[in-house]
């Protein structure tokens, strides 16, 4: 009986073998080899080998997957307000959020990137983008929080952002949408006279802050994506553009009729020469740089008021046009450094520029022309070669640590795996749809962790259940470990997953911040020990020194409170161990709950509107008595004369 | 200098050992913890292995209304490292004697000051165990939360392991180095014997 279940079963597993080569492995629908399901589990219990950050698009935020299981960790935010975080609601985050124009609650976030030791992601931190209302945000990995963001004048739309050089000298920005710089109020249709497109290098401290170092004032073009040099290229940035047509109307005809346009070559030490000298202009702007102190636990933000500028007019060998067809949209440089690819993505071609070729044109002053001082490189002298009709609308690039390179084609919907060397195609896997950036972890750095590749895709269609007219997002996760890529795993992501960047686990893992030390908890409203709880008054400004401990709050009865105050309510965190956050919520305050992690103090404010009782909870489940870690606050008339007065268990 | 009473003043020193590790461990483990929390007992201290260690065990016990473990309030950590350094000073001067039964003298008094530390630290034990608080957000009739002396128990939700940490452990060795210099000494060992002897006077006389 045993033996006859025995050959069932085996009968059963050649069917099923037999029936997903039938589907033709790689291709059709179903797209899965047999195995794929074990490639991607990773058992109650166990971690991930690497994680993986993705941007959250249009929703401004960070996320973190484990990849191969694709398992989403935590949304960090960054350009967004979260209020389940109290990100951008409680007073110590606000100033992270604020900009030049004010308190901005959102942003569209692109380009994650790592900061990168010896052209290696080290996992100190991780950069990204804000596309709107420009700017750049530092994420610390120790903490999985923003604490720094920055604000990029004379720009319109920071895309080609936040890319690093190869020990993140710096992180650099350029600008989207061309602009009158300085901004004045002109005329649209005087585009090519006035408006000029700014190329920000940001200098990354060795402790993280970031300040603006330099920008370039470039030609107004479109500038879209960006790669530093790495090795024999280090020290210089490349920035691919668009719209070198100058035109600033119905740019998806106006801004496709040229057929190259240019990959901009900057030797950004030849700019820190041009800087030492004071060959720059110091021009007059408004932005803002904000910083979290994980002493004060408060981030404060401080306004700035000039910025370097390099003309390159008045700085030669600063910048070199490199000819790329078509719209390039990626500009990608291998790990070996010599190679730099353009993604032409209104081509079906792949342009392979040679570093080492690029150095001799500049020699030997091979240019077609100049631009506004810039020497255009003859396209004969610097390309390499070209990988021929690869897919349609190729987008961006990365590295295996074989020597292959795997180039997104949106419109075609697919990876394409060839060599760069050779420019020989050597496999193409379809992607479920429309793959805008794709992913290996380290893939854009000297060291690429060539296991796995993931899809970035732009729609999902009939991929999951359906969830209204908004479906869900998702990214792709392929094995690139042999010759032929293969799909494993479809995982649904926050939208839309722009970009992504992945590291190895235990690059990270072991650095983690546990929870804050109260001894070293130099919040000026913290409140140490419950026996440092207090209640003080100034005029109609109140502030409630509160602890939180499993499992109440100290006080958790305050009386006269008055209708027509402003309640700053600092709670502190006694807890001093991993993973025991509280949170706290008050009816009817118009804000979000706080979420405070141990040894951390944050604030609240509440007016309160109406005299009665308050309640206010915990609500992050803490203990077996959370459901009891509660109290009231009384709220009187403006002009009543109820005393000050709180406690706890009297 | 002979044998034994090498062995002797190692005997005498190692309670010395009890400035530098912990007498005692007491580790609570269960699966939310996972590693476990685990507290030293010292001579004159109580911690854990992060400064927050007796905090958070005293959040645990305080849901079935434990006292807190406040090691400024224990008194025996005041006075028991005079006992250490008191004995330890006897065992140099028994030692500098050299009279194999004042070797045997001060491994006893070893041994009875052992078990009365361990019978204190029972009787403490117990104390914390059953003195609840009759206020306790969690009453469970019969249960006493004493951990064990010396081995496992489950208290509630938690395994309890107790167990000689490194300090206790060579303490344990200081009582069987006694016992082995003053069994060492024994002059109607025939080995040795001379030798012995002339030991003894040269220490005597030094």
């Amino acid at each position: 009986m045993e033996q006859r279940f025995n050959n069932f079963a085996a009968l059963l597993i050649m069917i099923g073998i037999l029936s997903s080569c039938g589907s033709g492995g790689n291709q059709g629908s179903g797209a899965l080899v047999s195995d794929a399901a074990s490639q991607v589990y990773v058992p109650p219990g166990q971690h991930d080998e690497y994680y993986a950050f993705f941007s959250g698009g249009f929703s401004g935020q960070l996320t973190v997957h484990g990849l191969p299981s694709g398992r989403l960790l935590k949304t960090v935010p960054v350009f967004s307000v979260d209020a389940e975080k109290s990100y951008g609601f409680n007073e110590e985050t606000k100033p992270l959020l604020n900009t030049s124009y004010g308190f901005i609650p959102w942003d569209d976030a692109h380009h994650p990137e790592l900061s990168q030791t010896n052209g290696t992601p080290d996992g100190r931190w991780i950069f990204i983008n804000g596309n709107n209302t420009p700017r750049v945000a530092r994420i610390d990995l120790s903490l999985f929080e923003t604490v720094e963001i920055i604000e990029l004048p004379n720009s319109g739309g920071n895309h080609s952002s936040p890319f690093t050089t190869q020990n993140t000298e710096y992180v650099v920005a350029g600008t989207r949408f061309s602009i009158p710089v300085p901004q004045k109020d002109v005329a649209i249709n005087s585009y090519k006279d006035n408006f000029r497109g700014a190329l920000s290098f940001i200098s990354v401290a060795p402790e993280g802050e970031m300040e603006i170092a330099f920008q370039i004032l470039m030609p107004g073009y479109d500038y879209d994506l960006a790669h530093s040099g790495k090795g024999k290229s280090h020290g210089w940035m490349f920035f691919s553009s668009y719209n070198t047509e100058e035109e600033h109307t119905l740019l998806e005809v106006n801004a496709s009729q040229k057929d190259k346009d240019f990959i901009a070559a900057i030797n950004w030490k030849k700019a820190e020469e041009y800087i030492q000298q004071g060959n720059f202009e110091e021009m007059p702007s408004s932005y803002v740089v904000n910083r979290y102190d994980e002493s004060t636990q408060m981030a404060s933000s401080e306004k700035r008021t000039s910025v370097k500028i390099l003309i390159p007019e008045k700085c030669p060998g600063l910048v070199y046009y490199l000819p790329t067809p078509k719209s390039p949209h990626g500009v990608d440089v291998d790990p070996t450094g010599e190679y730099i690819i353009g993604n032409g993505k209104l081509s079906s071609d792949m342009t392979v520029h040679s570093f080492t070729k690029m150095q001799a044109a500049i020699q030997n002053e091979a240019f077609e022309t100049v631009i506004d001082g810039i020497p255009v490189l003859k396209y004969e002298e610097v390309m390499d070669g070209v990988l021929k009709q690869a897919g349609l609308g190729p987008l961006h690039t990365e590295f295996d640590n074989k020597g292959n390179a795997y180039t997104s084609f949106f419109i075609s919907s697919e990876v394409v795996k060839w060599d760069p060397k050779t420019r020989t195609l050597l496999d193409r896997a379809p992607s479920y749809y429309s793959i805008g950036h794709l992913m290996i972890p380290g893939g854009d750095s000297m060291n690429p962790w060539g296991k796995y590749l993931v899809s970035l895709n732009k729609i999902t269609k009939d991929r999951y259940l359906p969830t209204g007219p908004e479906l869900a997002q998702s990214a792709q996760l392929y094995d690139i470990s042999g010759d032929k890529m293969k799909l494993l795993l479809d995982f649904p992501t926050m939208g839309e997953p722009h970009y992504a960047q992945g590291i190895a686990a235990s690059v990270i893992k072991d650095r983690q911040v546990k929870f804050f030390k109260l001894s070293e908890n130099n919040h000026p409203y913290a409140a140490k020990s419950a026996g440092e709880t207090r209640v003080e008054r100034q005029g109609n400004t109140v502030h409630v020194y509160m602890t939180a401990i499993r499992s109440h709050f100290t006080p958790d009865n305050i009386e006269g409170i008055k209708v027509g105050d402003k309640v700053y309510l600092h709670i502190t965190n006694l807890e001093q161990d991993w993973d025991v956050p509280h949170g706290f919520s008050v009816m009817g305050a118009l804000n979000a709950e706080l979420l405070i992690m141990p040894g951390q103090t944050e604030t609240l404010t509440w007016e309160p509107q109406r005299e009665g009782i308050v309640p206010f909870y915990c609500t992050d489940f803490c203990s077996a008595l959370h459901q009891e870690m509660q109290g009231y606050i009384r709220v009187s008339a403006k002009n009543s004369d109820v005393a000050l007065k709180w406690s706890l268990d009297e | 200098m002979k044998k034994y009473i090498i062995i002797f003043f190692i005997a005498v020193l190692l309670p010395l050992s009890l400035f530098v590790f912990p007498m005692w461990s007491i580790t609570l483990e269960a699966p939310q913890y996972p590693g476990g929390i685990t507290m030293y007992i010292w001579i004159s201290k109580i911690t854990g292995e992060s400064e927050a260690t007796l905090q958070n065990i005293n959040i645990l016990n305080h849901y079935v209304g434990m006292k807190y473990i406040e090691p400024d309030q224990i008194p025996e950590l005041q006075y028991f490292p005079y006992v250490v350094v008191g004995i330890v000073a006897l065992g140099l001067i028994f030692g500098f004697i050299g009279n194999r039964k004042l070797f045997l003298a001060w491994t006893i008094i070893m041994v009875v000051i052992g078990i009365l530390g361990i019978y204190d630290f029972y009787l403490w034990e117990y104390d914390y165990g059953h003195n609840l608080s009759p206020t306790a957000p969690i009453k469970i009739e019969g249960m006493a939360y004493q951990p064990p002396l010396i081995g496992s128990k489950m208290l509630l939700n938690f395994k309890a392991d107790s167990w000689p940490a490194t300090g206790g452990i060579l303490l344990g060795f200081s009582i069987v180095l006694g016992l082995l210099s003053f069994y060492l000494s024994n002059p109607s060992k025939n080995w040795n014997l001379k030798s012995n002897q002339k030991e003894k006077h040269s220490v005597q006389f030094s």
